[in-house]
């Protein structure tokens, strides 16, 4: 593996040379964990393992729910009650697998956010974004598919809306639509291929994770600075460097374990305020909630599918163009997914050849822009789609197109960067004083 | 810059979480301190006991509670009734046992029948579904710091009648301050005085709603009392491990950033 230089695991007894010579795994595991890591990172640097720990925790949980639970339009709802009621444990295991993906959401945006501010998605690290992202949207399918499960209003509801956005694709769109649901609408083929799904797509999660480790323990993690690590011989290297254990993984584990004890917390004591109510009520075709609210961890992209209007030019523009083939609930989907294409793209949308926002003094305030965009996009999802919610949720889908298509490219150009250290070293020395000069 | 930008970013998530509760034409809900709330709170077993005489003598006759297994009234944490008890109040349901292909009289390990009227939705959830009142403006707060949710619902709505109804197309409706809209189709259920209780506790309106109405939350999440055990036998356990894991990073980290090693 290229990468930073670094010692490599050598095997030393006969027993170790056996495997060694056959199957390298020690030398893989070795040289994983013992990777050289910037010295500097900072508490952002810490969503990765949190992440990881959220994949394990739902697949755990998940896989000895899925030993209780019914996927059959009938018994779904009541196999949850069996499972709160009457299994062992159920009740915190479906808990912790509810809140636990609150958790998983909250720390992917964290995680994307730091990304996006550090610039992690620049040359040489594009792929380990586009895995990144691609983890991203199979969590929110993985995530949407779980949450039809329990077969509450909501989730009845929510499949129906948002299977629906394939639907408003022209002349294709029905077919497809009928195609996802397996049947004309929302009924137990959809519910039995999405319990399919929901269990399958974890896997496929945990695959793209190993191959965006890989991705970025070949191309070494990035740092607040965005300066990389020296890599001319290995005494230099070390001077930017410790190795991932024990130093790294103390720090997220401790950092892990101050994110457990609030999770815990809201486990135990307030399991269902991120939940919507109506999903203890059973699902019922003939009744239609007065308002129909995903998840929060989708309510800035449910805003910015409801921010075109046909009343907005932009969308009337493209109908007269189009004539009349994108309306706007086309418009809207379009949008939706544009809105999560533009964040693939950054890494070539970005011009500028500084990596880190810490030296970018205009980045950081549209960046600083685009976090409250973000979560005014949150607030205006979970609002009803009229004035001013409407508005609002508009002027947020804009400036979430504008920060990629526009600022970002401009900004390279325009803005003039402050210098960044020379070295890690130097940062870090910074913060610390002369490292490898004790103080005693 | 970061961090103090995804800490305004997790504290706005966690309102608008909330937020997406919000339901409009909310009534008005007064809230009640009841025993089961805060991290430490627990159920009070002789209200639950008196909520089941409000629910049996006066919900049954129209409600059913189709999820709630009878043998859980004899439960820890719950109504707690002794094994001859639950059988006895068990035995006053007939349940349709289809390898008789006849009715009954219903068993511990039976299920609380489903309601006689068809359009009196089942109370087994009724204290989670009706959780949705998420004020104020629409923040969640007081359902996060007043604990305020479905069983302060149900005691508005039982004690919400103002006594003035009408008629709309062919079906009576009473107004009721608590309902969303205002008007509800179920005639008020408690006027006071309707059940006597054996431990001489209360029984006016008020008294009898609270008590249905906690009664109703153990129905709805009868693990109340073990999952708020587990919680803060957790967080305890984690905070412990947290603390040693600080002092390990600390330590480990010492020599690196030149200082002092403890």
């Amino acid at each position: 593996m290229a990468g930073i230089p670094h010692d490599h695991y050598e095997p030393k007894t006969r027993g170790e040379k056996w495997l060694h010579s056959r199957l390298p795994i020690v030398g893989l595991l070795y040289d994983t964990i013992m990777i050289p890591t910037p010295k500097n990172l900072n508490w952002m640097w810490i969503w990765g393992i949190v992440l990881t720990f959220c994949l394990a925790l739902q697949i755990v949980t998940g896989i000895i729910l899925a030993m209780h639970y019914t996927p059959h339009v009938d018994l779904a709802f009541a196999s949850i009650e069996h499972i709160m009621r009457d299994v062992n444990g159920g009740h915190m295991l479906r808990y912790l697998h509810m809140n636990g993906g609150s958790l998983f959401f909250l720390a992917v945006y964290l995680h994307i956010f730091r990304g996006l501010y550090y610039g992690s998605y620049k040359a040489p690290r594009e792929i380990t974004w586009i895995i990144g992202m691609l983890i991203y949207l199979l969590m929110m399918g993985t995530a949407f598919m779980g949450y039809v499960l329990p077969w509450g209003q909501m989730s009845f509801w929510g499949a129906t809306v948002i299977t629906g956005l394939f639907g408003a694709i022209p002349l294709i769109g029905e077919p497809i639509q009928t195609w996802l649901l397996g049947g004309p609408a929302v009924g137990n083929p959809t519910l039995n291929r999405f319990f399919s799904l929901h269990y399958l797509l974890p896997f496929v999660i945990a695959a793209l994770v190993a191959i965006h480790i890989w991705a970025f323990h070949t191309t070494g993690n990035n740092n607040p600075t965005g300066v990389e690590v020296r890599r001319g011989s290995k005494a230099e290297a070390e001077k930017d460097t410790v190795p991932f254990w024990p130093y790294f993984v103390m720090k997220d584990l401790f950092a892990l374990g101050v994110i457990l004890i609030i999770f815990f917390a809201v486990v135990g004591f307030m399991p269902n305020y991120l939940g919507h109510p109506d999903n203890y009520i059973e699902a019922n075709p003939l009744a239609t909630p007065a308002h129909i609210v995903p998840e929060w961890y989708f309510l800035p992209f449910y805003a910015i599918l409801r921010a075109f209007t046909s009343d907005v030019w932009v969308v009337m523009f493209a109908s007269w163009i189009t004539g009349g083939i994108i309306n706007a609930k086309f418009f809207g989907v379009i949008a939706m997914f544009g809105s999560i294409i533009v964040m693939f793209l950054v890494p070539w949308l970005d011009t500028s050849r500084v990596r880190s926002g810490r030296y970018r003094p205009m980045f950081k305030w549209w960046f600083a822009l685009l976090c409250l965009d973000f979560v005014v996009l949150t607030w205006a999802g979970a609002m009803p789609a009229e004035p001013p919610y409407s508005i609002i949720s508009l002027i947020g889908a804009t400036y979430w197109f504008a920060y990629y298509l526009v600022i970002l490219p401009l900004l390279g150009v325009l803005e003039k960067p402050e210098p960044q250290p020379e070295t890690i070293e130097d940062d870090f020395a910074a913060h610390y004083g002369k490292a490898g000069t004790p103080a005693e | 810059m970061l961090k103090k930008l995804s800490l305004a970013a997790v504290a706005a998530l966690t309102l608008s979480g909330g937020m997406a509760l919000a339901a409009e034409g909310e009534g008005h809900i007064e809230d009640v301190a009841f025993s089961f709330e805060g991290p430490f709170g627990t159920f009070d077993q002789n209200q639950l006991q008196r909520g089941l005489k409000v629910y049996t003598q006066v919900c049954a006759s129209c409600h059913g509670m189709k999820y709630v297994p009878l043998r859980t009234l004899g439960d820890e944490g719950g109504p707690n009734l002794p094994d001859d008890q639950v059988r006895a109040y068990a035995e006053r349901y007939e349940v349709f046992d289809p390898a008789l292909d006849d009715y009954r009289p219903a068993k511990p390990t039976d299920h609380f029948p489903e309601g006689m009227d068809p359009n009196a939705p089942d109370l087994s959830l009724m204290a989670k579904k009706r959780a949705g009142f998420h004020g104020p403006y629409g923040t969640g707060l007081s359902q996060l710091f007043k604990g305020m949710g479905g069983p302060e619902y149900i005691t508005a709505i039982l004690t919400g009648y103002t006594g003035e109804d009408k008629m709309e197309a062919g079906t009576l409706f009473y107004e009721n301050t608590a309902f969303p809209g205002g008007w509800i189709a179920m005639a008020p259920p408690l006027y006071g005085e309707d059940v006597e209780f054996d431990d001489g506790a209360p029984n006016d309106v008020q008294s009898e709603a609270e008590d249905v109405a906690a009664f109703l939350m153990w129905a709805a999440e009868p693990k109340m009392m073990a999952r708020q055990h587990a919680g803060l036998v957790g967080v305890l356990f984690l905070t412990v491990l947290t603390v040693l894991l600080y002092l390990t990073n600390k330590r480990i980290w010492a020599p690196i950033k030149g200082r002092k090693s403890t």
